[in-house]
């Protein structure tokens, strides 16, 4: 048996394109997931900058209509498919492992699998944009009829985002498997780092919810193609139906894009406040909350679309309710914080960006959850500038966040701290004058995807672009600091945060190949 | 958690998952094109069916034969029953989006196009004469006229089938823990012939749908729900008997014991799951 074990993996190191093909080292598959999501970082930020640049004045001046929607759409598929998950993914790749104390993922060649689906799912998505009729440009919701509208890219569509659920069931999978399979002995589940604690959920959410997104897009294939009356009224479907089935994954998919997220804030805020985190317990709970309440709010998304009183009532109370884990959250990472020594390197920069901003768009989710107020802003630029706040500085702040906390780990090497800290302030300065003008245009009535607009909106709308280009070229700063610190820099301590602790901080850095070959002991 | 002995078995960079994306990629854009009414569509799918089984033997190939070697500790058994765990719950999540809409029509969107609720014109504007009822094939009769399919004739037939093979099943399993081999492969091959004859009679009745009941996939939502929900359920038997079916000849073959055999229970689980929705299907598709 152990002859077996030493031919094979005994620290073998392929070298190459052979390493990256072929890997099933949970680090080479990390980083492969995070190099990927800055790739299309870029893609879907280039796509935000054609939206923002026709938006710099009113009346059309830079893009077709046409080709402004499938701007909109695909920026967002991009974004939510192709950047946040598949970082939040690399992330969980790299450091669940080390965090529970194990050698490796519990399925490694799925693992290799579940990223290596990716890419081609989004050259197919991509390849799109250059077919008959153009990119799919009926918004990422893909509501029918609009939807079966679309050109020859409608099943190429459809099957990418099939591909991108197969990668994310079995990325969960792994994920499942290897927090409650490969934990050290001693690792009993409360004693599990929140970030281990919050993907545990996000992959439990993701199962339950990717394949019905499967059900709901193969529904709109069959309707268009082979005759089906999901859909058509006349045929005694609804198009309703669609939006239903969508937000029942929809709603589950917002808060996989944040739960990994709640759990950087709590792995990084007690690091630089020098304490432990309050209330460990009660954030595990308030996490299991959010993602309960999560199946049972989605149709909070279509309050306008028609619904019987019962419905608009009982969506908008259960709306609401998550609130109050979440604000258990936030009220645990200020007590965190309160009294601590604080310091504010650039993870701390970002993690506090993250609680601030994060908390301005839950506010306005609150305001958006109020059924008769929600008449009043649906579909305006009030509804883009809530959920780029809890996705912008929120989301993608926690995942730069990570990046600058674990990167010196990953690497051995210590980024630069005035680049990072120049990083920070650039990007809260323009993600706030990209966004924060929105809720004003939103509240006075302008629509969402829609490439022109009234004149008195002008305005907000120029500063908002300037914003989002000045946002744009900072994360090539971003970039830049990543590379630099891959190739060399000042040497990392192993623990290299004074105030850290944690099982992934006892490795060196960089670690070895095979994160724990003999557990470690966990008091 | 690792209390068991040996190391946890890391394999070595492998090629098939990449040979995987590249034959699910081939087979889905050979769809997509064929859809869109390209001729090589159809050569594109066959290659990548051609690719993606090539692959699935090639991977699961590589696993029988670790397996076979010994160097899967307990833990690593642990993985593999997680893992196939949470693939059926996927599963299972994909079957209630159908199921879903099934229940929205019926409850809601069909009476609401009869006039229900207070909210829906649609009736009084479009469809005046439209009664609710179920089944239907819609306000605009999309499809035709059609007859359904009587529950109690050959679904019920297949409903027994069904669920004689999930007890001849755990008979073989139990055979195979108490190492009596001659009857864990009459067992299982009992199984998968009774799959094979669910699926025959599934076909028999697909086509006395199609040519004497014009009952089609068309046929409105009913139609729509009835051919999507039998049609995934009936893909989910073929695949669970050519699960059991290589179970069949990895018996023969002399693999598994008595304390040893998850390959055989994961393909188990899996039909017993395949049995569970095929009694949702009967109550809720068929009989009510």
């Amino acid at each position: 048996m152990s002859a077996v074990i030493s031919e094979t993996h005994h620290d073998e190191h392929p070298s190459g394109i052979k390493r990256w093909l072929f890997t099933t080292n949970h680090k080479d598959i990390g980083t492969l997931y995070l190099l990927f999501a800055l790739l299309m970082f870029f893609v879907g930020g280039a796509m935000a900058l054609v939206i923002r640049a026709e938006l710099f004045e009113p009346g059309l001046q830079m893009v077709e209509p046409q080709f402004f929607n499938s701007m909109t759409t695909m920026h967002a598929l991009v974004m939510i498919f192709g950047v946040v998950m598949p970082a939040f993914t690399g992330l969980a790749n790299w450091l669940i492992p080390m965090m529970v104390g194990a050698t490796d993922m519990a399925l490694p060649r799925m693992n290799n699998w579940s990223f290596w689906i990716l890419p081609f799912a989004f050259t197919m998505l991509l390849s799109t944009l250059f077919m008959d009729g153009g990119g799919p440009a009926g918004g990422w919701t893909m509501y029918p009829p609009l939807m079966l509208q679309t050109g020859d890219a409608f099943p190429f569509v459809i099957f990418a985002i099939h591909l991108m659920g197969i990668s994310s069931i079995m990325g969960s999978i792994n994920v499942i498997a290897t927090i409650l399979n490969m934990r050290a002995p001693g690792m009993n589940l409360m004693k599990m780092p929140l970030f281990v604690w919050t993907w545990l959920i996000t992959a439990y959410l993701l199962i339950a919810t990717m394949p019905v997104l499967a059900g709901a897009v193969t529904m709109l294939l069959t309707d268009k193609y082979f005759g089906t009356s999901f859909f058509n009224a006349a045929g005694g479907g609804d198009p309703v139906m669609f939006q239903h089935i969508f937000w029942f994954f929809g709603h589950p998919e917002v808060y996989i894009l944040i739960l990994p997220a709640f759990g950087i804030a709590s792995s990084i805020i007690p690091t630089f406040a020098r304490k432990p985190l309050f209330g460990y317990a009660s954030m595990v709970y308030a996490t299991a909350s959010i993602a309960f309440l999560s199946f049972i709010v989605w149709a909070h998304h279509m309050f306008t679309v028609g619904m019987p009183l019962a419905g608009e009532l009982f969506f908008m109370l259960t709306t609401m309710m998550i609130a109050v884990p979440t604000g258990v959250k936030v009220f645990n990472w200020v007590a965190t914080m309160w009294k601590g020594s604080m310091t504010f390197e650039t993870p701390m920069l970002f993690a506090l960006g993250f609680v601030i901003m994060f908390t301005i768009g839950g506010f306005s989710g609150l305001m958006l959850a109020i059924a008769p107020v929600d008449f009043q802003y649906h579909d305006t630029y009030f509804v883009v500038a809530h959920f780029h706040y809890v996705l912008v500085p929120g989301a993608v702040f926690s995942i730069i966040a990570a990046v600058y906390y674990w990167l010196p780990k990953w690497t051995g090497h210590m980024y630069n701290e005035t680049l990072g800290k120049w990083h920070f302030w650039l990007s809260t300065i323009f993600v706030n004058l990209t966004f924060f003008p929105m809720h004003f245009v939103g509240l006075a009535g302008m629509p969402r995807r829609i490439p022109d607009y009234a004149l008195q909106f002008a305005d907000f709308n120029a500063i908002a672009t300037i914003g989002a280009f000045g946002f744009g070229f900072a994360q090539l700063l971003f970039a830049y600091l990543v590379f630099q610190t891959i190739r060399g820099g000042e040497k990392a301590s192993d623990q290299v945060w004074e105030g850290a602790h944690g099982l992934e901080w006892t490795l060196s850095s960089p670690p070895p190949y095979h994160s724990f070959t003999t557990a470690p002991e966990v008091k | 958690m690792a209390h068991a002995e040996g190391q946890y078995y890391i394999p070595h960079g492998s090629h098939w998952p990449l040979v995987g994306s590249v034959g699910l990629t081939t087979l889905l854009v050979g769809f997509a094109s064929w859809l869109n009414g390209a001729e090589f569509g159809q050569l594109l799918m066959l290659a990548g069916v051609v690719i993606t089984l090539v692959m699935m033997f090639g991977w699961f190939g590589t696993v029988v034969r670790e397996s076979q070697s010994g160097i899967y500790n307990a833990q690593v058994d642990l993985s593999f029953r997680w893992g196939m765990f949470w693939f059926i719950f996927s599963e299972v999540m994909f079957f209630a989006a159908f199921f879903g809409a099934l229940f929205y029509a019926r409850q809601y969107s069909v009476p609401w196009l009869g006039g229900e609720g207070d909210g829906a014109m649609t009736n009084s504007v479009l469809w005046p004469s439209f009664e609710a009822a179920w089944p239907t094939a819609g306000p605009g009769e999309v499809g035709g006229e059609f007859e359904i399919m009587g529950a109690w004739g050959i679904p019920a037939l297949n409903t027994a089938i069904l669920l004689t093979s999930g007890a001849t099943l755990t008979w073989a399993h139990h055979a195979l823990k108490e190492d009596k081999r001659g009857q864990l492969a009459l067992g299982l091959l009992v199984t998968v012939l009774l799959g094979v004859i669910f699926l025959g009679f599934q076909a028999y009745e697909y086509g006395h749908a199609y040519s004497d009941l014009n009952l089609k996939l068309s046929s409105g939502i009913y139609g729509s729900t009835f051919f999507m929900l039998t049609g995934f359920h009936g893909l989910h038997v073929t695949i669970g008997a050519i699960m059991l079916a290589i179970m069949l000849i990895r018996v023969l073959k002399g693999h598994f014991t008595s304390k040893n055999h998850f390959a055989f229970e994961a393909a188990a689980w899996y039909w017993h799951f395949v049995d569970v929705v095929w009694l949702g299907l009967f109550i809720f598709v068929y009989w009510l």
